[in-house]
């Protein structure tokens, strides 16, 4: 393929970390892609940051090892970052700006698209209402996931995320419908291993054929972390928005791609705000967690699963909490659950799923799940204050109700919230199950729920 | 100063900041077209003949060398019939006629003017030629929607003698309506519509004190933390403590006129549902769809960061706009810390000196501004109007000390903290009692006196004393547990967790618990008090704590919140009748074991 270049310059004025410096050009547009090739003849990627007169401030992708200052070209393509988009792509194993991973061809399509992609309008935006049964008990009842949903983990170190979203992967479903689906997978900084782990469950679930995948290695440029999730959302629009299809986007790791955001924004000198990440990381996660949703009138979705491992599992660290600010809920896992040997591990009460109450009860699930849900974190809540007070005065101490409530906690984290990976369980075990544990309290406790629904499933086993 | 002059050429840029050079004649805040695609923006600094502009939409693509188009007017709102009802982005492009010709995906350097030009208005004219007139005057009105009647009037700056009219009939907003003559013998046509500077308030003759609560339909809020039409109140709180939740129901339930709700840097999901609900809600004052008082100022967080800025500001001042009609409008800001973010954004690219945490020194400053917008007034036609602000705030880490919230402490009366705890264990409204305060209390003591019941403070006070005390012997408790506390202690735990359970949290998804009118908070109160006070003669005469809290109606009364509608008065009473007789029955059995010398 022979390209023209019009605008070409050897020779740079400066280079700092990612960063190179160029003078003398005219015309160059803010944010347009360029090419830098050094005197390695390594082919490299940028996109302009700052533009004046004659000089601009470009940031390269592959890293700037091995240029020099006199002897790289720098060619500037006139478009921003884009990458091509076609059907072709499911399947397939790319990296972060859409080139073959795996081997096969590249991608030929006349459909080339800019990788920021463009605000979707609120008021064209379908509010979503479709649930979504991901099979497990903790989601599925208490944080139901929606389609055109953003619902994040919030995990840590040695916490069982990967397993948690490929099991979503695996079991997520909309009853009595067979839409077509597709999986984009975007791994940003994540460790060869864990790559491989995704790869290999969804060839064996059988998804393989409809999910695209966009890696980067913890040992890639951070720099193009950056750009990583962009090009898998631009991938995931078109097969929602022109294909039709419900797309599940899981990112994983947001925290290995603000920390790549910061990296950058102290190389370009920016005044850093907390724990120098910069100011602008709301704004940022927003460009990609708002890409998800529906679009009225038209059939696909895109709901998405980002995975974030929180610095010393704390939750107030900047990227959990700038995520929480954006997105529609979170799944909180907990250490200690872990240590009890419960899979999945979620913390419920720091969790939240901010679009199930337009998407359950009569008419979307069942009529009892609203103020069933509500019963089980209110119930649930008081657990935690009586196991404190046990801890305390002791056992014995405690009133005969709130006995019953440590008898409710542990037969709820046990049997509720605890199952197998592969334990895929319908919505209806789900809200049976979880009357049976409730009913181990009183029904003058249950004062979230209706007469009528104590009266219809309280104690019943069916 | 014609709009097409080229005013300048750029001559750098870095994301949403464009440095200009060559710029004559241009002023401060002064609106400016960027580049071929005409980007909006805003000229923030001068130097020389060079300026810097902050751009509300995105500049890829933009070119050093490209032209500037001065417009020789400040960023502005239009003002006129057809606002409500419509959703607008920061900078007033209408989102639903943008996204009909545009698509779903909004492209930048769209224009498309605010109002619907095309649209005939049945207007009424009300001033005759000879009238002395003056900036504000009310010259005509029209039906804006089925409640909101507009009043059309004179632009604050001008005054004069009215020399011609139409006669009343169906106008479109840029037609003339009337001919004003100025002092200076220049014949000024009126249109329904004027503009005016979003970052200037609009005139008004005088402050009045807020006397009048917002009803808000929040039990919590009227109740313990009110707040005035024309106060000021904000709702900290960290993601997941239901700050969008409380804004929803404020602008939903409140008995405002008029509401404006900015969605500033938040969700565009959330926007969408306000736009998907609110038509099918009716307002529990006209009886019509909340749509029909409700504009919507959209500016999500995925849109360009500098439209955020301003977003705050064209909320405010159409709200203003229609307090000089004499209506009471609410703004529901949400959240003003996203705002915050985008003068911290804009002022790290301009390399200004940071304070706290990164934000500019006159982040204070931009915030009193802000909240002194709101106020009752005598507006300009001696009518009387209000603005009331309700600003949500987003501390990172949910950690209120930091600048945003402690500077907003400084400009609000009423402070509605939200709390993490109380949100996880879905106690909705998660608004911490203790935490919480209105220095409005005082002010409203009065209206609530005459306007529900003689007896509302003192209630108030009670109930509240019961909340506070509890938190002491909650913690005794959680030492030694509740049941080595003596009864009447063990009284004010179980008391204020009815309090709790039955009055404070309040579903906002029950169609009869999202709003419990004024009147039934102040019953419910005192159904609540009954309990206690007769419990607390019960105890002293030796009945156990046990018995009297397993009395079947206390059942009936913590769930009375959501069984029983705000029109059910009646049945409010049979429930008192019931709860004192079982009280009563309790009170016997035990005056009969002291008459057998059986009583402790």
């Amino acid at each position: 393929m022979v390209k023209v270049y019009e605008r070409e310059k050897l020779g740079l004025s400066g280079i700092e970390g990612p960063i190179v410096f160029v003078k003398g050009v005219k015309g160059i547009g803010y944010g347009e892609m360029v090419e830098v090739i050094g005197f390695d003849t390594k082919f490299r990627r940028g996109t302009v940051l700052e533009v004046s007169d004659d000089l601009a401030a470009i940031q390269v992708f592959e890293g700037t090892t091995g240029l020099s200052l006199n002897q790289t070209r720098v060619r500037f393509i006139g478009t921003p970052l884009q990458i091509p988009v076609s059907m072709d792509m499911l399947g397939r194993v790319f990296n972060y700006l859409g080139e073959p991973l795996d081997g096969g061809p590249e991608v030929i399509s006349r459909d080339i698209r800019d990788v920021n992609g463009l605000p979707l309008a609120p008021t064209a935006r379908e509010y979503p209402r479709d649930f979504i049964e991901t099979g497990i008990s903790a989601i599925d009842g208490m944080n139901t996931l929606i389609r055109g949903q953003k619902l994040p983990i919030f995990s840590g170190a040695g916490l069982p995320h990967n397993e948690l979203a490929v099991q979503i992967a695996r079991q997520a479903r909309v009853p009595d419908d067979d839409e077509e689906f597709a999986i984009v997978f975007a791994a940003m900084g994540v460790k060869h291993d864990i790559a491989e782990f995704f790869q290999r469950s969804l060839t064996e679930s059988g998804a393989i054929s409809k999910s695209v995948l966009f890696i980067n290695l913890a040992d890639d440029p951070p720099i193009e972390r950056l750009v990583t999730p962009k090009s898998a959302l631009t991938v995931a629009e078109f097969l929602a928005f022109e294909k039709g299809m419900h797309v599940l986007v899981i990112l994983i790791d947001m925290t290995n791609y603000a920390e790549a955001l910061r990296e950058i924004a102290s190389s370009k000198g920016e005044l850093p705000s907390r724990k120098g990440y910069p100011g602008y990381l709301y704004s940022d996660f927003a460009s990609i967690y708002e890409r998800a949703g529906r679009i009225i009138g038209r059939p696909g979705s895109i709901t998405q699963i980002p995975i974030l491992t929180m610095p010393n599992d704390d939750m107030t660290h900047p990227v959990p909490d700038m995520t929480g600010y954006i997105t529609e809920g979170q799944i909180v896992l907990s250490r200690e659950l872990n240590h009890k040997g419960i899979y999945p591990a979620i913390d419920l009460l720091s969790s939240l799923s901010r679009l199930m109450k337009d998407a359950i009860g009569w008419g979307y699930t069942r009529s009892d799940h609203p103020n069933l849900a509500s019963q089980l974190y209110a119930a649930y809540s008081h657990v935690q204050y009586v196991r404190s007070l046990a801890s305390v005065i002791g056992q014995d101490g405690l009133s005969e109700i709130d006995r019953k409530y440590l008898r409710f906690g542990d037969a709820f984290e046990d049997r509720f919230v605890r199952q197998g990976m592969y334990e895929n369980r319908s919505l209806e075990e789900t809200l049976n199950l979880a009357w049976r544990i409730l009913s181990i309290l009183p029904p003058s406790e249950l004062h979230r729920l209706s007469l009528e629904e104590i009266k219809e499933y309280y104690g019943d086993s069916k | 100063m014609s709009f097409m002059d080229i005013n300048g050429i750029i001559e750098n840029i870095n994301g949403p900041i464009v440095r200009g050079k060559d710029m004559h004649n241009v002023s401060m805040m002064e609106l400016i077209y960027v580049g071929e695609e005409r980007l909006m923006g805003e000229v923030i600094r001068l130097k020389d003949d060079k300026a810097v502009i902050q751009v509300y939409e995105d500049t890829v693509g933009i070119k050093p060398g490209a032209p500037l188009y001065a417009t020789g007017y400040s960023t502005s709102v239009r003002l006129g019939p057809g606002l409500i009802g419509e959703i607008f982005d920061g900078v007033q492009r209408p989102l639903i006629r943008l996204a009909e010709t545009q698509g779903a995906f909004l492209k930048r350097g769209g224009q498309l003017a605010p109002l619907d030009e095309g649209k005939e208005w049945e207007v009424h004219i009300r001033v005759r030629p000879g009238d002395e007139v003056s900036g504000g005057q009310i010259i005509a009105v029209t039906q804006e929607t089925l409640v909101i009647e507009h009043r059309i009037m004179v632009p604050p700056e001008l005054s004069g003698t009215i020399v011609h009219v139409e006669p009343s009939g169906t106008f479109k907003v840029n037609d003339v309506i009337a001919v004003l003559k100025t002092r200076r013998g220049e014949e000024i046509p009126l249109t329904m519509t004027h503009d005016w500077p979003v970052r200037v308030p609009r005139p008004h003759k005088i402050r009045l004190t807020p006397s009048t609560p917002l009803v808000t339909g929040q039990r919590v809020i009227d109740t313990f933390f009110p707040i005035p039409k024309g106060g000021t109140a904000a709702i900290p709180g960290g993601f997941g403590t239901g700050k969008t939740r409380t804004q929803h129901q404020l602008a939903k339930w409140s008995d405002a006129d008029i509401i404006v709700y900015v969605g500033c840097g938040e969700r565009g999901n959330e926007m969408t549902e306000v736009l998907v609900d609110f038509p099918k809600l009716e307002d529990p004052k006209s009886g019509h769809s909340l749509m029909e008082r409700t504009l919507l100022i959209a500016n999500t967080s995925n849109m360009p960061v500098a439209a955020r800025e301003v977003c705050i500001y064209t909320g405010i001042t159409i709200a203003e706009y229609y307090r000089d009609m004499g209506y009471d409008v609410a703004v529901m800001a949400d959240s003003t810390s996203r705002w915050a973010e985008a003068l911290r954004e804009i002022s790290g690219r301009l390399e200004e000196l940071p304070a706290e945490e990164g934000f500019p020194p006159y982040l204070a400053t931009r915030l009193a501004q802000f909240y002194e917008r709101a106020g009752r007034v005598k507006t300009n036609n001696d009518s009387v109007g209000s603005l009331t602000i309700v600003g949500a705030v987003s501390p990172p880490g949910g950690d209120f000390s930091e600048p945003v919230t402690q500077h907003t402490k400084r400009f609000v009366r009423a402070f509605w903290a939200l709390d993490k705890e109380l949100a996880n264990a879905r106690h909705y409204p998660a608004i911490n009692w203790m935490e919480s305060y209105s220095e409005y209390i005082r002010d409203l003591e009065e209206w609530f006196e005459e306007n529900v019941n003689s007896e509302w403070n003192k209630m108030r006070d009670a109930i509240f004393k019961i909340l506070s005390e509890e938190e002491r012997y909650r913690e005794i408790a959680q030492l030694v547990g509740e049941e080595a506390l003596p009864d009447e202690q063990r009284l004010i735990l179980q008391t204020a967790e009815l309090i709790k359970i039955g009055f404070l949290q309040q579903n906002a998804l029950d169609p009869i618990d999202t709003y419990c009118s004024i009147y039934k908070q102040f019953r419910m109160m005192e159904i609540i008090f009954d309990f206690y006070k007769n419990a607390q003669r019960i105890i002293a005469k030796g009945a156990p704590i046990v018995k009297i809290i397993s009395i079947d109606s206390l059942n009936e009364v913590r769930r009375m919140k959501n069984t029983l509608s705000n029109d059910e008065i009646d049945k409010l009473d049979a429930l008192q009748d019931g709860l004192l007789k079982d009280l009563s029955q309790l009170e016997e059995e035990y005056r009969e074991e002291l008459d057998h010398g059986q009583g402790l």
